[in-house]
């Protein structure tokens, strides 16, 4: 068996020694050029002049090029409206007005800082109440969905709740910062390695702005220091730019960002303000629920509709909302243009209904716990039967999930069979939370610990601990739905040695390795037999990026098929010699076992290849069984559901509001984990990253709409002190319902949201500062500053 | 001509001319392909450029990203590719590291490695603290902590033990004849031995950036992109490091770095030792010198605010001529300090006292990361009765500051939380600080304000400090 084992990250061992290439680690042939962008330094405005005499004239530059010298070049996922360069106006501080190619990194960012361009600045629309007074905004007006008269169910209820809470974005602060590297090919053809999560997408760029067809152009990217989404569309400027340059000069260009520039350029999370209002039984249920998704999307409308649709699919998280009216209005303004981030949306509309929660409980002083578990869906564990398969109108750009539908496409509802259902109908009938979180409350010792940390904040009146429990559903599934396909290319050589390759890429998540271990698994071999090679669009085409969690589920069946394509073919060979039947020939142990006869694995390769069998196959997969209407918020977006839970604890400093997270504890659902490993690396990595989404991760833009944020010096990602002190990582034991690769579940983004209970703990603690008639409201992140504003409204002392 | 030599990886090289701002990090990526030191930030936070460098002082692990090569001359380099003893065998670290699953994109890992490793060969086992310096953005550290306590456990490798005695690796850094670089006209780098030498060389080149640890310097060419020359790199100069205790006396060399600060103010002063360990991070620490961190008049340095309450006077010194002034009285106004042309700090001292210092950071994140408002309080008493005090602030003006108002308002009155509340009032007359993205004004005040009533209840004896609370 190689699957469910944990075995180290393939990498780990280059990862150790230095010796893992990434693309600015790549030897470059001699006389490779190197690119930086010139940025503006207004946020919204017209170009009225563009001096570049002194970039040209700065040493070691061997070209300059604005919009109007490379032709229409656009780097944006789907709706066509990011050009390589201004053209014309910029609509954002930090966007890329002209590129300087040079002869070192170095003479390039000098070169990049010498151009003079003139602005006629216009007022820039920055905050999403900015936004909002100038209606300007992505789509024509809000996105609603509805399920019931929720506006009746609130009216009716015994209590009502109506608050705001705000929720800042999040740079994805990849350690690797963006970088591509092109080098052109004879005929015109143009060869990219370049950190991306979306090979398929940079090289239908990169063919677009050359003006070729995506045979001429072939995208490699052996993995990524880091991606969280950044890369998904954010790296086309880079590799569109290299490919202009390449073209332009004949040699091979390189580019990567500053991390300064980085900042500067590239999207982050998006911002959200959440408005609610709620009506709430006197047990705590909610009865009916309005919330208004406000979402700050930037300057381009990049891939802002899906997050917005997944922030709007993951407005109820675990409960069920029997009157709901969702609302999510889609802000333009001149900001970068928000992007993809783990979660993609889910993190901000799941912290919506979390709060609510937490203030329901605040509001009927019962334990938070309490008041969630009486909103859990239904226990529920029967089959969903599979939506009738509506194909989806022709989309312009149909590789990126930013390529969605803008039109209505009725699907049938989906039958419940008696299970309670989403806003958008699905029935929820894989949950496990019941059972999953009374395990965690006996594990963490919830009840015990919050009788404690009550006491110890009545003898203690500076320091207040906190302590909150919270839980994660998290829908799997690309929610443009052709996207949910993949294909993998596998060799068998022979001497036995497996070449593996499929459409995923790398980025730390241990994707190469989940994947050969399925390889692995299907002949009965050794993992070193397998060797995993870089994602290369000349050898999978046509891929879906490596995104929504969905690497190891699309990725891993292809491999699987294409490797039972090739098992399939040898065991025939083998059945007809030995007269029996293909399934009774074993692959395991390095061996093939048939009817009494063992024989070494290599041999029996050598043997097929003799006898002229195919040791090569391709292999395929698409998610069945899904289909949706994202105008109407309707149908099954989604294939499954990933579960979670964790408890937080924290300690906060009334005086300061200097916090710190004592202890976490989670308990995770991975299915039945392919790589046990690597799915608690996952779980430890979100936690954290959540957690510093809410906590220490601020950015901030002045009145101008410069990013005040713009490196780690002054953007503080979690460090190395800021783990929770005692840190408690445990795997659900369970299989995944639906027939996923060996029944495990997605892991990539559903852990971030765990660190959601650490905002709660936090609010949790500043409550215990009052005498429990005012409700914290906690905006994200819970800076210092944010928790000791907090704790002054509870203590009456703001302003003193 | 001028000339370099050290030890890259055991190898000795001699590098004639370099450009005095090259940056080890570039050197070793662009001109030796050593491409397993990576830039993350290309400004010292973030640890994936660290490199071990040894001297005669010990080994620790530095940022190459802000080290540039003139600063490596006599010293011996091993990056990630030099970690593994010459069999191949993977240090234990490396292995740790594998073992307990602590690389997952694997770009800060060979920061990390390197990081670790320095440590475990120091016996340093506070993780925290002392990889504090690497961000990892996939781990969660969890992982990365586990290795290092497993790799704790393993004894550090005989060769790497004897690669990294500098009486083992001293001799094998030879220079040639014109060993001594003999700089003095631009742009070769000028690195003097002594303060002598500083003294009349700067008198002559006003107009030259003196280096010591680059830690902010660094920045003004990797960010900025500065021309600096001419330059001179002063950290070599062993008659201004150290610190030298008399019964009357703390004197502190301008080139002392933060690190070796650190455990010399521990028995002395140990909330000014507390504040060191969280000032940048190991590798900073490592490399940024108490003089730098004064002379360059930043409002936010974490040093000048602990030194003013605590009494302490600057040691400034032209050519021959040598004056001492109160440290407030250096900070004259934002990037105004009272320094002529070609002065420079020699060091800094403080009178010998009981420890009534307490030094309050507040920031964001609470390792490796710039103050929001750092106060340093020094309030002794007569009995009952504040016979004086001593408050000074960074992040709350232009410039370290002292806060006279409350200072006065504390003087001569009794020690009770009455006199403290009816101090607070004082703090927006000594101070009308500024919103920017660190905290607003608002915060910058209020948490001042309330860092005097944590000083008064600590008195008390009550428990105000969030990283002594255990789990």
């Amino acid at each position: 068996m190689s699957v469910h084992k944990p075995l180290p990250h393939d990498a780990a061992a280059l990862h150790v020694t230095g010796a893992a290439r990434y693309v600015d680690d790549i030897p470059t042939p001699a006389g490779t050029l190197h690119l930086a962008f010139g940025l503006s330094t207004v946020a919204h405005g017209a170009i009225t002049a563009m001096d570049l005499a002194a970039v040209r004239a700065a040493p070691g530059v061997v070209a300059v090029l604005a919009a109007g010298d490379i032709g229409p070049a656009d780097c944006s996922p789907s709706n066509h409206d990011e050009p390589l360069l201004a053209t014309g106006d910029v609509q954002y501080l930090g966007q890329p007005v002209f590129l300087v190619v040079a002869r070192s990194h170095l003479a390039a960012r000098r070169a990049a800082r010498l151009g003079r361009v003139s602005y006629a600045e216009r007022a820039a629309i920055l905050s999403i109440e900015e936004a909002l007074a100038a209606n300007s905004r992505f789509e024509d007006g809000p996105r609603i969905w509805a399920r019931g008269d929720a506006a009746a169910a609130i009216e009716a209820a015994p209590h009502v709740l109506e608050d705001r809470i705000e929720i800042g974005g999040q740079e994805h602060f990849y350690l690797e910062a963006q970088a591509a590297l092109a080098l052109p090919q004879e005929g015109g053809d143009m060869h990219v390695a370049c950190s991306s999560q979306h090979p398929t997408e940079i090289q239908h760029k990169v063919a677009d702005a050359l003006g070729v067809p995506m045979h001429a152009v072939r995208v490699e990217v052996r993995r990524m220091g880091g991606g969280f989404g950044g890369k998904e569309s954010q790296g086309n400027a880079l590799a569109v730019a290299c490919a202009l340059a390449a073209r332009a000069t004949g040699r091979a260009c390189k580019m990567r960002y500053d991390r300064d520039d980085d900042f500067l350029i590239t999207g982050k999370r998006h911002d959200f303000r959440i408005d609610y209002r709620a009506g709430v039984g006197e047990d705590g249920r909610i009865l009916g629920i309005d919330f208004r998704h406000y979402t700050r999307c930037g300057w381009a409308m990049d891939l802002s509709l899906p997050v917005a649709d997944r922030a709007m699919l993951h407005a109820d998280n675990v409960y069920f909302l029997p009157a709901v009216r969702i609302e999510s209005h889609r802000l333009r303004t001149h900001t970068q243009s928000a992007t993809a981030f783990r979660g993609f949306g889910g993190p901000q509309g799941m912290l919506g209904i979390e709060r609510v929660m937490d203030q329901i409980a605040h509001r009927l002083r019962r334990d938070p716990l309490a008041v969630r578990r009486a909103n859990f869906y239904a226990a529920s564990h029967r089959p969903v039967p599979p939506a009738p398969d509506v194909p989806e109108a022709p989309a312009s750009e149909p590789a990126s999930r930013g390529a969605v539908e803008a039109v209505a496409r009725p699907v049938p509802e989906p039958p419940a069979d008696g299970a309670q259902t989403t806003p958008y109908l699905m029935p929820v009938t894989d949950f496990i939370l019941h059972e999953l979180v009374a395990e965690l409350e006996e594990s963490s010792q919830y009840t015990q610990r919050r009788a404690r940390v009550s006491a110890w904040n009545d003898t203690n009146p500076i320091l207040k601990r906190g302590i909150a429990l919270t839980p994660v559903k998290f829908g799997i599934s690309f929610t443009l739905t052709h996207l949910n396909q993949a294909g993998a290319l596998v060799h068998v050589y022979q001497d036995g040695s497996i070449h593996l390759n499929h459409g995923g890429t790398e980025m730390g998540q241990g994707l190469f390795q989940k994947v050969a271990q399925v390889a692995a698994q299907v002949f009965g071999v050794p993992l070193g037999r397998v060797r995993i090679t870089a994602t290369d669009t000349a050898k999978v085409p046509n891929t879906s990026a490596t995104a929504a969690s969905s690497g190891s589920d699309l990725n891993g069946m292809a491999v699987q098929a294409a490797c039972l394509t090739i098992r399939d073919r040898i065991a025939d060979l083998l059945a007809a010699e030995h007269q029996c039947q293909p399934v009774d020939v074993r692959f395991e142990e390095d061996r093939v076992r048939v009817a009494g006869a063992d024989y070494p694995f290599a041999e029996v390769i050598a043997r097929a290849y003799q006898a002229r069998i195919s040791l090569s196959s391709t292999g395929f997969y698409r998610t069945p069984g899904l289909n949706w209407d994202r105008i109407a918020g309707r149908g099954r977006p989604f294939l499954y559901f990933a579960y979670g839970a964790a408890v937080s604890e924290v300690v906060i400093d009334t005086l300061t509001g200097e916090y710190r997270i004592l202890r976490a504890d989670i308990l995770h659902d991975c299915g039945a984990s392919l790589n046990p490993a690597l799915d608690i690396g996952q779980i430890e990595g979100g936690y954290v990253q959540g957690a510093g989404w809410l906590t220490t991760e601020e950015l901030v833009w002045d009145g101008k709409g410069r990013l005040r944020t713009h490196a780690p010096s002054t953007y503080k990602i979690p460090a190395m002190g800021d783990r929770p002190r005692v840190f408690n990582v445990a795997l659900w034991d369970g299989r995944n319902r639906e027939e996923t690769i060996h029944r495990s579940k997605a892991v990539g983004e559903p852990p971030l949201m765990l660190g959601i209970s650490v905002l709660m703990a936090l609010s949790d603690a500043v409550a215990a500062c009052g005498d429990g008639s005012l409700y914290p409201r906690l905006d994200a992140p819970a800076t210092p500053e944010r928790v000791l504003a907090a704790v002054d409204r509870q203590r009456g002392r703001h302003g003193d | 001509m001028s000339e370099i030599a050290f030890l890259l990886n055991g190898t000795p090289v001699r590098l004639t001319d370099p450009p005095p701002t090259r940056t080890l990090l570039d050197w070793l990526r662009e001109d030796r392909a050593l491409t397993g030191t990576k830039e993350g930030c290309n400004e010292g936070d973030c640890g994936a450029c660290s490199v071990m460098v040894t001297d005669a002082r010990g080994t620790r692990a530095l940022n190459a990203c802000i080290l540039f090569l003139p600063q490596l001359d006599g010293k011996a380099i091993r990056t990630v590719e030099g970690l593994a003893g010459p069999d191949g065998a993977l240090h234990p670290v490396q292995h740790a590291m594998i073992d307990h699953h602590g690389s997952q994109c694997g770009f800060c890992t060979p920061g990390f490695v390197v990081t670790m490793a320095a440590n475990h060969l120091n016996g340093v086992t506070d993780h925290d603290t002392a990889l504090a310096g690497n961000l990892c953005r996939c781990t969660g550290y969890a992982p990365i902590q586990r290795a290092a306590e497993a790799a704790a456990q393993a004894p550090v490798p005989d060769w790497l033990r004897q690669a990294t005695d500098p009486a083992f690796i001293c001799p094998q850094i030879s220079r040639g004849e014109a060993a001594q670089p003999t700089g003095g006209s631009a742009p070769h780098p000028f690195l003097p031995r002594t303060a002598e030498d500083l003294a009349d060389w700067y008198a002559a080149h006003p107009d030259a950036t003196l280096i010591a640890g680059a830690t902010d310097v660094g920045l003004w060419v990797t960010k900025q992109l500065r021309d600096l020359a001419p330059v001179a790199f002063i950290a070599g100069i062993e008659d201004l490091r150290g610190v030298s205790l008399t019964d009357t006396e703390v004197r502190i060399g301008a080139v002392t770095t933060l690190a070796d600060l650190l455990p010399a103010m521990a028995p002395l002063h140990p909330d000014f030792a507390e504040l060191i360990r969280r000032y940048g991070a190991a590798q900073v620490r490592a490399a940024a010198t108490i003089g730098g961190n004064i002379a360059n008049g930043s409002p936010i340095g974490d040093g000048p605010p602990a030194l003013i309450a605590l009494g302490a006077v600057l040691h400034l010194r032209k050519g021959p001529a040598r004056r001492s002034i109160p440290l407030e009285d250096f900070f004259i106004d934002y990037g105004r300090q009272d320094r002529a042309p070609g002065e420079f700090v020699e060091a800094v001292s403080f009178p010998r006292q009981p420890d009534r210092l307490r030094a309050y950071k507040i920031s964001k994140r609470f390792d490796q990361d710039i103050s929001a408002v750092c106060g340093c309080f020094s309030i002794r008493l007569d009995g009952q009765t504040v016979r004086e005090a001593r408050i000074a602030f960074g992040g709350m003006a232009g410039i370290p500051k002292r806060a006279a108002a409350v200072e006065a308002a504390l003087t001569g009155r009794p020690w009770i939380e009455a006199t403290v509340e009816a101090a607070l009032p004082a703090f927006a007359e000594d101070f009308q600080p500024i919103d920017d993205m660190r905290a607003s004004a608002d915060y910058r005040l209020r948490s001042a304000r309330n860092m005097l009533r944590r000083y008064f209840l600590e008195d008390q004896g009550a428990a105000t400090r969030v990283l002594e609370v255990a789990p």
